[in-house]
């Protein structure tokens, strides 16, 4: 067994620490792009992952995952043999415990969810999501966690994401395009005004997920070491740039800089790096940052083509941000960070991987999503009533309010 | 008696009180409303998308004076909420019959 280092872990434990503040962060940053009627539910469903999410990741989730990959079916799915955590105390994962390693992911596969909950925002059933959320991590997020870090076919086959631009971005994007469209648009949307009711509520989920960003992207080295510091400061830098690059995009288009805008630039930057921050150099992150600003700025105004309520733009702004990042690890990596090199370097052997990577990963959790939404349809049903969804979701769902002033 | 209903902007709240206040008016109700006239709404953009928010945030003051004072008093709330652009506001004046302070029961203008 090898020996732990105990800086390593550390690091690695304060990082899921990190990961997990991310999940709050997430609900304050949807919570306040929403109506005052329903701020609560929404800021619930990310809430209620952190619970649900991390009991199912301790009973079944991370042997789906992380399991054995040996076997005929050890490409697709992990090994029961961590059912419940058992078995992992007193193993070593690199040079940190697996417990840490275990429980580091475990709050990954919190906030994956909780992304999604972006796109059907002020009218899902809270019974339909906390079904959604329990399914979705069974059967979409453990299987694509193990196909590219679980030493699946996709690892099998060369795929690279560093911290989760195919696992985590792109399937819960994905996810949120199926589940937008399967809910339908919010009552009133494109007629009458839904427009955030507290942005500086916003704001502030925006900075934590910032903050947190650096245990998800840097701790993904699962060592304090070189390639941690790289991932650090591509995450930062992309975030810098995906704020300044969104904002001199709406500058142009839409005659003002907003904060909304702000706040959205660097979490599109910050998703769009994920993938790739411990394969790039800084001058790449910047780069990285700085497309991610100005495409998920398009996407986003495509969703008002297309006609779809994406309400929060899931899809434009983690959807597009971890497609357009996993693609760029083909082009940008670079060998004296993460080992590999790129296009740039000459490199044309990430190409194939990082595009079929994607795209399977795109489709199956198109279709899985979709697969788990319909069967949630036809037995508790997806949307709430008319009437709820006129009075707003957090009395009848939940018996509170928000603000009682 | 008349009752005073005034539609003004908010900023202008402070000073249609102090120009009362100097009247001798006793007392005032103040409600936050929106709505809108000639001035109508106005842009908010999220994310790209713009939206028209058609009603303006207003405030509206409501007063009961004895009959002899409502002419200076309307012409104190004009004159101090009056910035001469648009939006500025309108007043609108009505018969009150009656009022009663509940405390003591007290009827008519005493009331006030």
């Amino acid at each position: 067994m090898a020996p732990i280092d105990t800086g390593d872990t550390a690091f690695v434990l304060l990082s899921a620490s990190l990961v997990l503040f991310m999940t709050p962060g997430l609900a304050l940053f949807y919570g306040g792009m929403v109506r005052a009627k329903n701020v609560l539910s929404t800021i619930m469903q990310s809430v209620f992952a952190a619970g649900v999410i991390t009991v199912v990741w301790v009973l079944a989730g991370y042997t789906l995952a992380f399991g054995s990959a040996t076997g005929p079916l050890g490409g697709f799915i992990g090994g029961l043999e961590h059912l419940g955590f058992s078995g992992i105390l007193g193993q070593v994962t690199g040079t940190i415990p697996t417990g840490a390693f275990a429980i580091y992911q475990c709050m990954f596969a919190v906030i994956t969810p909780a992304l999604i909950t972006g796109a059907f925002a002020e009218r899902m059933k809270f019974r339909a999501w906390a079904l959604l959320s329990v399914l979705w991590v069974l059967v979409v997020y453990a299987p694509v966690a193990h196909w590219v870090w679980g030493g699946g076919w996709m690892a099998a086959m060369g795929v690279k994401d560093f911290a989760g631009g195919i696992v985590v971005h792109a399937t819960s994007g994905a996810a949120a395009l199926v589940a937008a469209i399967m809910l339908g648009r919010r009552l009133g949307h494109g007629t009458s005004e839904i427009a955030p009711h507290n942005l500086t509520m916003t704001l502030l989920g925006a900075g934590i997920l910032w903050f947190g960003w650096f245990g998800f992207n840097a701790g993904s080295a699962l060592a304090a070491n070189e390639q941690a510091v790289s991932a650090f400061i591509a995450t930062h830098v992309a975030a810098a740039a995906g704020m300044l690059a969104w904002l001199a995009a709406e500058r142009y288009h839409s005659g003002r800089a907003t904060t909304l805008g702000a706040a959205t630039g660097a979490v599109a930057g910050l998703a769009t790096v994920t993938p790739a921050s411990g394969f790039v150099t800084p001058l790449s992150a910047l780069l990285i940052g700085t497309v991610a600003g100005v495409v998920c700025y398009g996407a986003v105004l495509l969703k008002n083509r297309f006609g779809y309520d994406d309400s929060l733009d899931v899809v434009g702004v983690h959807g597009v941000g971890g497609v357009l990042g996993s693609l760029m690890i083909a082009l940008l990596a670079a060998k004296s960070v993460g080992g590999v090199s790129g296009l740039i370097e000459g490199n044309t052997s990430l190409v194939i991987p990082q595009l079929v990577g994607v795209t399977v990963a795109v489709a199956y959790s198109l279709t899985a999503t979709w697969a788990i939404l319909k069967v949630i349809d036809l037995t508790v049903g997806l949307r709430v009533d008319e009437d709820i969804e006129i009075s707003g979701l957090d009395l009848a769902e939940h018996a509170e309010v928000g603000y009682s002033l | 008696m008349k009752k005073i209903e005034a539609i003004i902007k908010p900023h202008k709240l402070d000073e249609v009180k102090e120009a009362l206040n100097a009247l001798g008016v006793a007392g005032m109700t103040v409600s936050d409303v929106r709505g809108y006239g000639r001035q109508k709404g106005h842009t908010e953009i999220y994310r790209g998308a713009e939206y028209t928010v058609d009603f303006v945030p207003k405030v509206k003051v409501e007063i009961v004076v004895d009959d002899m004072l409502a002419v200076a008093a309307e012409e104190a709330i004009v004159a101090a909420a009056r910035t001469e652009k648009i939006g500025d506001g309108k007043v609108f004046i009505y018969d009150c019959e009656s009022a009663v302070r509940i405390r003591t029961g007290e009827r008519g203008p005493e009331a006030l």
